[in-house]
């Protein structure tokens, strides 16, 4: 009998799940949105938009909401302060605007004057407090709470006004206020991790919490007293719908509006008559990058010549063309591309393996006993690449390195590693040749974690053991510069040394792929995607599919 | 007979006590935290908070010592809450437990039934076309995967026929139908789960069944039933068929443990929120509370199902009574 609890199928599922397992808040941009350009001609209001989301959010408390489809939800019932407008700039959200002192220590927050938490109380300047403070609170479960260390002392001036002084000066403090801002009335005296608001929030976002069926769909409906006017579509649906294939066939019987999709459904199962018809596909940036990263301490890859000869031996587009079906783009440094803070004039290096193999030569690595593969001192040029079980992405990929590589004598093999596993061999022990991997960035481009030489202790990010005193006095400078295109010249530079150094190998950023049924109006694509004018997508009454629900 | 009742029963104390301490150790000895899909490789996630999740988890202490604690605690019958949202295990466990066990119960109770008929009719017909094609039909259920099985009829039915709805316990505006409406909702999204169901596991009872008549059929008492004159229908209905649905009752105690379990696979494709998913998700997020609630539940039922199906053969089967000894 097949009854029991079935595991057979664990790397069909784990394949869906994504290949960056954690995710910044602040690259969650849903909610936001910026004034509307003069030609609003008249839009109508209702309709739901139902989106599919593969898993169930945990917690709507947005400053312990660890996981995409919690911060997804949050992002439409709260603000924070400051927000990312349509061109990734930060601009005020709950704060109208701030101020940075010329000692560039302190800033300061005007907060708007007309915002309403949804069950009607005011919004106020101890809310900010009451989420600071709890952010900072060690009994409180919160993976957040590193930018707001930072700070040396948080002040009222009024009602609506905040004074945030930091022990040194910190750029990314500023966007770590896009945080989202709890009600100090509600929460209080409650323990934030069993309260019934964790299951029920009040916010001051476009969208009030309406009903939660926990593994089935959370549902919102608009707030119509939200700041920036109520938005237009009335309900928001989010059903939870964890295998891939069924999100696929559940848009062909047009119940789900909104799904991300996987490159070959984009490209190939979606492109019959009826998705043409009835939907539109984007192809948008993620912030996130795939990379080859060199245990620095092994000395195979201690000549900065290997690492180049490798760059050159791999071919980027092959792998893009291969493993996205071309929805991707290759990468020459650290930073989101087409980002402020990525140095677009660097020019990656082309395939070519034949300066890979005389850049070896040069190192002293040649096939001496003739077995195809490179020899020096007697030990051959032979590594191992470990990876993550279910990213078939990234497993792929290694396996298309391995046969660039042997290609030019150098013999590559693969292990893939259950998560938890290569997590443990990989930041805490430190026992990898290489590993392909990836980042999730954050909007905010602050490489400290990563690339700083301090950040090499058991357990932090700088795992292969990167150390390059200009680059650590150049994050640290730039950590101090609040003007954006300072600091962006302090980035490039970082970029370039970086990529000159080569301690990955940088290969791609894979597209974030949209599909949204054609009804919706409005969706405006800017460098960040397209969720920051969220509240103002519409629907022409005549295709409205959902009845409008009646408010209490 | 009660006393043996008594015994079997103070038995299971400490059986259930080794199980769930292997359990905890096992789960606890395998890589990974359940801290770790919330903050590894999150470049915002300091070395300090990291340390500080595990610390209010209570994952600095001795495993024996996390034992303890939750030993106790399960004694008062409390399975502690989730790691990663914080409810009650039992809150989440009674969520789920309803769909699975509606789904479960509808498959089994089909399953004996269809299983049945198809092992009387084996038999009836042993080795004639009929039979080979009914072997045929119940090993093709049991072989062919569910996922794919699944994704071809919800294309079928579904997309090309448009008479069922794709997945999903409920439509989206479920809550504001009639209860017949909302009937009829829950029947058409539960058609295509339990028949995959029940498709893939008719194999077993329809093939114990036949195998267990055609072996009565052999049996001496049946030759002398036919000596005394008796119609074939009567020996095959009264004396082979009875005979032969004892081993059932031995398979049915031991889906007992079943009933609460749902398969990952198809509650996934079909995105029901059942217990498969709740176990599924919990070992993916080394969630230990739930994963250790939904172990000792599952042991527990385990055991009482070998219990009952002991108790049940002595009751239907005379020769096995237990006796005073």
């Amino acid at each position: 009998m097949k009854l029991g609890y079935n595991f057979i199928n664990m790397r069909f599922l784990l394949s869906k799940i994504s290949p960056y397992v954690f995710l910044i808040y602040l690259s969650i941009l849903t909610t936001t949105s910026t004034a509307l350009g003069s030609l609003s001609q008249n839009k109508d209001y209702g309709d739901a938009i139902v989106i599919a989301s593969s898993a169930d959010a945990r917690t709507l408390i947005p400053i312990l909401a660890s996981d995409s489809a919690s911060s997804q939800v949050c992002s439409h019932i709260f603000n924070g302060l400051v927000k990312y407008n349509k061109d990734l700039e930060l601009v005020g959200d709950l704060a109208e605007r701030w101020e940075i002192s010329p000692d560039k220590l302190t800033i300061t927050f005007y907060l708007r004057k007309d915002v309403w938490w949804q069950d009607g109380t005011k919004f106020t300047a101890k809310d900010v407090e009451f989420t600071f403070k709890k952010l900072i609170d060690p009994t409180t479960l919160t993976p957040y709470s590193g930018d707001f260390q930072m700070v040396k002392d948080f002040q009222i001036i009024d009602d609506y006004t905040i004074k945030v002084t930091y022990k040194e000066p910190f750029a990314p403090g500023l966007a770590s206020w896009g945080m989202p801002i709890i009600p100090k009335h509600l929460l209080e005296n409650q323990d934030l991790h069993k309260t019934a608001f964790i299951r029920n929030p009040i916010g001051t976002g476009p969208y009030r919490f309406k009903s939660w069926k926990s593994q089935q769909k959370i549902e919102l409906y608009y707030y119509d007293k939200y700041f920036e006017g109520r938005p237009y579509i009335s309900r928001y649906i989010s059903r939870v719908i964890p295998d891939e294939d069924a999100v696929y066939l559940q848009l062909q019987t047009k119940d789900i509006d909104y799904a991300a999709l996987s490159p070959i459904a984009y490209n190939f199962k979606t492109n019959t008559n009826f998705f043409q018809k009835n939907f539109t596909k984007f192809r948008l940036p993620s912030f996130s990058y795939t990379y080859l990263g060199y245990n620095l301490k092994n000395e195979l890859f201690s000549d900065k010549r290997v690492r180049i000869a490798l760059d050159y031996a791999i071919d980027k587009q092959e792998i893009i063309n291969i493993v996205f079906f071309g929805l991707a783009k290759p990468i020459t440094g650290p930073f989101v591309v087409d980002s402020w803070a990525y140095n677009k004039q660097i020019k990656m290096r082309s395939f070519d393996p034949q300066k890979a193999e005389q850049l070896l030569k040069e190192v002293g690595w040649i096939d001496r006993d003739g077995d195809g593969i490179l020899d020096k001192d007697n030990k051959r040029f032979e590594f191992t690449i470990t990876t993550n079980q279910g990213n078939e992405q990234r497993i792929r990929t290694a396996e298309i390195i391995q046969k660039r590589l042997k290609n030019i004598g150098i013999k590559v093999n693969i292990k893939v590693l259950e998560w938890s596993v290569f997590i443990l061999e990989c930041t805490e022990k430190r026992n990898f040749d290489t590993v392909l991997l990836g980042w999730s960035l954050s909007l905010d481009p602050d490489p400290f974690d990563i690339w700083h030489s301090s950040k090499t202790r058991q357990g932090e990010f700088n795992f292969i053991g990167y150390s390059n005193a200009e680059v650590d006095k150049l994050i640290i400078q730039a950590r101090q510069t609040f003007d954006q295109q300072e600091r962006a010249n302090l980035y490039h530079k970082i970029h370039q040394i970086i990529f000159d150094e080569q301690p990955y190998l940088f290969l791609y950023t894979p597209d974030s792929l949209l599909i949204i049924d054609k009804r919706f109006q409005g969706i405006e694509v800017g460098p960040g995607g397209i969720g920051h004018n969220f509240i103002k997508w519409w629907v022409p009454k005549h295709l409205q599919r959902y009845k409008e629900i009646i408010q209490e | 007979m009660l006393t043996y009742i008594t015994k079997r029963l103070l038995a299971m104390i400490p059986l259930l006590i080794g199980i769930s301490f292997i359990s905890f150790v096992v789960i606890h000895l395998a890589p990974g935290k359940p801290t770790d899909l919330v903050t590894n490789l999150n470049p915002k996630v300091s070395l300090e908070a990291r340390m500080n999740l595990n610390k209010l988890y209570g994952l600095d202490k001795p495993v024996t010592h996390q034992f303890r604690m939750w030993f106790m605690r399960m004694l008062k019958l409390d399975f502690g809450e989730s790691f990663s949202d914080g409810r009650p295990v039992l809150v989440k466990i009674k969520e789920r437990l309803p769909i699975t066990l509606a789904i479960n119960i509808i498959a089994i109770v089909l399953i004996v039934i269809i299983g049945v008929i198809l092992g009387v009719i084996g038999c009836v017909f042993q080795d004639k076309f009929i039979d080979k094609l009914i072997t045929i039909l119940v090993f093709i259920g049991f072989a062919m995967p569910s996922f794919w099985l699944a994704l071809i009829l919800m294309d079928i039915f579904c997309i090309k026929l448009g008479w069922l709805p794709v997945l999903g316990i409920s439509s989206v505006d479920f809550d504001n139908f009639t209860p017949l409406f909302k009937l009829i909702d829950l029947a058409k999204h539960l058609v295509l789960p339990i028949f995959i169901y029940v498709f893939g596991s008719l194999v077993g009872i329809s093939r114990y069944m036949r195998q267990s008549m055609i072996e009565t059929l052999n049996k001496p008492f049946i030759l002398t039933a036919r000596a005394k004159g008796l119609s074939n229908r009567t020996i095959l209905f009264k004396h082979v068929l009875r005979n032969s649905l004892l081993p059932l009752v031995t398979l049915l105690g031991l889906s007992l443990p079943g009933l609460i379990s749902g398969s990952v696979i198809i509650e996934s494709i079909f995105a029901i929120p059942g217990m498969g998913r709740l176990f599924f998700e919990a070992v993916m997020a080394r969630d230990y509370p739930v994963i250790m609630g939904l172990l000792v539940i599952g042991a527990l039922l385990t055991m009482l199902g070998n219990f009952l199906a002991d108790i049940a053969y002595s009751v239907v089967d005379p020769r096995i009574r237990y006796k005073k000894s």
